[in-house]
């Protein structure tokens, strides 16, 4: 027999979590309504197909940006994927050991790091010393905020393989090299992925770190040796600028990289599921 | 020869672990050598400094350290108490069928990219608190400032404190939660005592988020109104250690003023790796 | 029995063959060329600076690619402190600025810079005041104290003794500045520190300031973005961006006592009888001229005088030759001022200077 009081707060309380759900959606509700109404709105073929036209002048498009980012977190995920994955797998063969602890230890604070940051140490190492913005530069910054994703991902992954498959394969003789990449990855390789997949997403987002690195361009090219143009930064430039067709072409710029984040984040979760089932003999 | 083997193995595959050690180390080395000339020049006058000056090339942090921690602090006082809500909702009290789905939903604004938040800050919110701040009398009504970087930070942090708090609660041992319904407990009550069991990892969650504010970049810059000033109002528009970075980087023309804004980057990366270690270690206690 | 690691690999390949037919087509660009022309690879020049002449200089870049297809030159305007320091850094082939580089930073440099002088621009005092729809007339003080602080509301005293049978109102004044390094703060705060000796010492000059008060925002852009959005608000932009995006700006009393609006005519009244020295580093703010626009400037295009990758240095100096005599007719459009003729033809013997 619950005293009134007690009840009406336990209640009350209940409500506020609820209410805070709502309140949560709905600036998720409100953002994803305008990037949707203004960027629909704002499509047309010459933004897939054109470059960006003279200062002051309506029209042209945003192409060599979209391949600009497309670009950049293949770079992110050439540097990324390997010394992830590969550092995921030693951490999980020897996880006790000192060494392991440091690497782990550095793979946190790397994760925490802000961008920005990231940012200035590869203008110091990539751009300086060469003594050019590139793509290759824009690359490393984002590689750099992936890896920590990917190692965290890839170490779970393969702690959780069954015990059983590690010992089949070192029963039969095989070599410590031998039985993880030839069993244990494949059979991690799925929920891998995902990892690898859910980084590219969140690196895709990224503007701060490109500013000083991949810096940015007006022109096609996919010479990875030259500044080149990306979609976040394309949008920021367009976004705090006065022009109307610019602050157009910025929503229509911001709507597809929601999509093509939704659209990795989808293909993360449904089609690596897919990929399991036919891991499975 | 397996032996050997599993030697080369373990070397090999240590190598590219020591690159990210190498890499953790490398940004300290590069943030601290090049901010040497600051460092120098000023000393822990820098930290204290309220002039940003890069005419006469005095150079003090303080602005933007202010800044940073108000709007920081303000986006966690906004956001923790729905984070935890939803985290509470979503673990304890919704039907099952809905978890899933409002989980999703959750991480969905996580993956809305820093620069959209941004473009939404500049033509959404902000005229929205401008109208706001006529209403409050502010004057003058500028709609950038402090309160859109509170408000558009808060936003942005909920995701990432909601889902850890979650993963909290999760392990909360239903033990605990039994024994409060057994000693007649509202569900409330219940709760609280699982909150009370978890509160080290969500005092951590609430952290993690407090990290990521401390480090947002291009939202912020786009709706604080850029102006390093030290105050408490809402409405005034200040500047954070992030935004005057992105702001004034690439045309930092002499060095002093390059290293000046690297000494900020160095502070950053101490700070938020203290607050994020600090968290993990919260967590880990409870979930490990 | 399924293969997946047949079917991954063909997954992969899909996935790789997909990547490489994005890269490997290129789109129609805004121009009619779609193809690299018969004369050779694809040669990329960066430059990077002031975004006072952004304007102009993408339809400049833009007119030159059109002639030479092989040729891009990626122009990004940070702003002029942007410009001088990446030049210096050598991470950009050429930089752009209103802002001249003082005696340290050209000491500072690697090695020596010249400057060019491209087109002559007016920086407006543009505003968003609701209610006002005359134009409003500042003198120098009266601009200076605004953004020293000191006049906070539109109707204060000074502003309304300058613009009489103008009804203002008690809105607080929301000033606008950049927060980038900007040659067009330069340029501003030159004029302001001419006219208001408060000004140069709580102030001074320089492409980055100490701002007294306002709202900083980034490049001729933001500014002219911002003061658009806010009202109440006071910002300072190239004339081209207060006509492109249809902002009121005010005319400014110059030297003689007469409140001038920027124009073709009174931004080239600035540069006339103005003595240019060798170096082409020469301020026009506050001019004499009785019918000078006060706050007219020169933008000058840096480029190193001995650059070491000498082919791009070949077809710089082509463009900035093109840029000086042809280009020059695009400047009135855009409503900037063409060079003087005695400017171009000093400039012309000066670009013999640069050593291919």
């Amino acid at each position: 027999m619950t005293s009134l009081r007690r009840r009406i707060v336990s209640r009350a309380a209940e409500i506020f979590c609820a209410f805070s759900v709502l309140v949560a959606l709905l600036p998720l509700a409100f953002i994803l309504f305008y990037v949707i109404k203004e960027g629909i709105g704002a499509m047309n073929l010459a933004f897939f197909t054109q470059m960006p036209k003279p200062v002051g002048e309506a029209g042209g498009g945003m192409a060599n940006a979209i391949v600009g980012t497309l670009i950049l977190i293949g770079l992110a995920a050439l540097f990324a994927v390997p010394v992830g994955v590969i550092c995921g797998i030693h951490l999980s063969e020897y996880p006790k050991s000192k060494f392991s602890t440091m690497a782990r230890f550095a793979a946190d604070v790397l994760n925490g790091v802000p961008s920005i940051v990231i940012g200035i140490f590869a203008y110091g190492i990539a751009v300086l010393p060469v003594k050019r913005f590139s793509a290759i530069a824009g690359g490393i910054a984002l590689g750099i905020l992936m890896l920590p994703i990917v190692i965290r991902t890839t170490e779970e992954l393969l702690r959780l393989v069954p015990a059983g498959l590690r010992e089949g394969a070192l029963a039969l003789g095989a070599s410590r090299s031998r039985a993880i990449f030839s069993v244990i990855l494949p059979a991690a390789l799925p929920g891998i992925l995902t990892g690898i997949l859910v980084a590219l997403a969140r690196v895709a987002g990224e503007t701060a770190p490109l500013l000083f690195t991949s810096f940015n361009n007006r022109f096609w090219t996919t010479n990875l040796g030259q500044p080149i143009a990306s979609l976040t930064v394309q949008v920021f430039t367009y976004a705090i600028s006065p022009y109307e067709d610019w602050h157009r072409q910025a929503w229509a710029g911001a709507f597809l990289l929601v999509m093509m984040i939704l659209a990795l984040s989808m293909i993360a979760r449904f089609a690596v599921r897919r990929l399991e089932r036919m891991n499975r003999p | 020869m397996r032996r050997g083997d599993d030697r080369w193995f373990r070397i090999g595959t240590g190598a590219f672990a020591a690159l990210v050690l190498l890499v953790v180390a490398g940004i300290g080395f590069e943030l601290t050598r090049q901010s040497l000339l600051s460092i120098e020049k000023f000393g822990f006058g820098f930290w204290k400094g309220r002039v940003w000056d890069p005419v006469s090339g005095d150079f003090g942090a303080l602005p933007f350290i202010w800044g940073t921690l108000y709007s920081a602090i303000l986006a966690l006082l906004l956001s923790t108490p729905i984070a935890l809500g939803i985290a509470v909702f979503i673990s304890e009290l919704s039907p099952r069928a809905l978890r899933q789905p409002l989980a999703y939903l959750t991480e969905l604004l996580a993956a809305i990219p820093s620069i959209v938040y941004g473009l939404w800050g500049i033509f959404v919110l902000v005229p929205i608190i401008r109208k706001l701040e006529v209403m409050l009398g502010a004057k003058p009504a500028l709609g950038v400032g402090m309160l859109s970087a509170a408000v558009i930070l808060a936003i942005m942090v909920v995701p990432l404190t909601s889902s850890v708090a979650r993963e909290i609660l999760k392990n909360v041992p239903s033990t605990q939660r039994e024994a409060a319904y057994a000693l007649g407990a509202t569900r409330w009550e219940a709760i609280k005592v699982a909150i009370g069991f978890g509160r080290t990892g969500i005092i951590g969650a609430v952290m993690l988020g407090f990290g990521r504010a401390l480090g947002e970049t291009m939202a912020v810059t786009m709706v604080i109104g850029n102006n390093p000033q030290i105050t408490a109002s809402l409405f005034k528009p200040q500047y954070t250690m992030a935004a005057v970075i992105a702001n004034e980087f690439t045309e930092a023309a002499d060095e002093l003023y390059l290293h000046a804004l690297i000494e900020i980057g160095l502070l950053l990366f101490i700070i938020t790796i203290a607050i994020n270690l600090l968290s993990r270690l919260l967590v880990r206690k409870v979930t490990a | 029995m399924r293969d997946p690691e047949n079917a991954s690999m063909k997954k992969l390949t899909i996935i790789a063959a997909l990547l490489l037919a994005v890269l490997g087509c290129k789109p129609n660009e805004t121009t009619t060329t779609t193809t690299n022309a018969a004369t050779g690879a694809t040669i990329q020049i960066n430059g990077a600076g002031a975004t006072f002449p952004y304007p102009i200089y993408s339809k400049w870049f833009d007119e030159y690619h059109t002639s030479h297809p092989n040729v891009q030159i990626n122009y990004q305007s940070i702003g002029s402190g942007g410009g001088i320091k990446q030049l210096s850094a050598e991470t950009v082939f050429f930089g752009a600025t209103d802002g001249p580089m003082n005696d340290e930073q050209l000491k500072n440099a690697p090695a020596p810079i010249l400057h060019f002088p491209t087109v002559l621009g007016g920086v407006v005092p543009i505003y968003n005041i609701p209610g006002v729809t005359s134009q409003l007339r500042f003198s120098g003080p009266t601009l200076a104290n605004i953004y020293l602080g000191r006049i906070t509301k539109w109707n204060d005293a000074a502003i309304a003794k300058e613009n009489p049978g103008v009804s203002l109102p008690a809105t607080d004044i929301a000033v606008v500045h950049r927060s980038d390094g900007s040659g067009t703060t330069y340029i501003f705060c030159d004029f302001l520190s001419k006219t208001s000796p408060d000004y140069k010492a709580k102030v001074g000059v320089n492409t980055s300031v100490s701002w007294p008060v306002g709202v900083g925002a980034k490049g001729n852009e933001g500014v002219t973005g911002l003061v658009q959005q806010t009202p109440g608000a006071i910002g300072y932009v190239e004339l081209i961006y207060a006509l492109q995006n249809k902002i009121p700006f005010a005319a400014v009393q110059n030297k003689s006592g007469a409140f001038i609006t920027a124009s073709l005519d009174s931004v080239t009244a600035a540069a006339a009888g103005v003595a240019m020295p060798d170096d082409f580093r020469v301020s026009i703010t506050d001019s004499d001229a009785k019918d000078a626009y006060p706050i007219a400037s020169f933008t000058w295009m840096l480029l190193y005088q001995s650059p070491k990758d000498k082919e791009r240095a070949k077809i710089l100096v082509d463009f900035l030759k093109w840029a000086l005599t042809d280009g020059q007719k695009d400047a009135t459009a855009l409503h900037y001022a063409p060079l003087p003729k005695s400017v171009v033809d000093k400039e012309l013997q000066a670009i013999a200077k640069i050593q291919l």
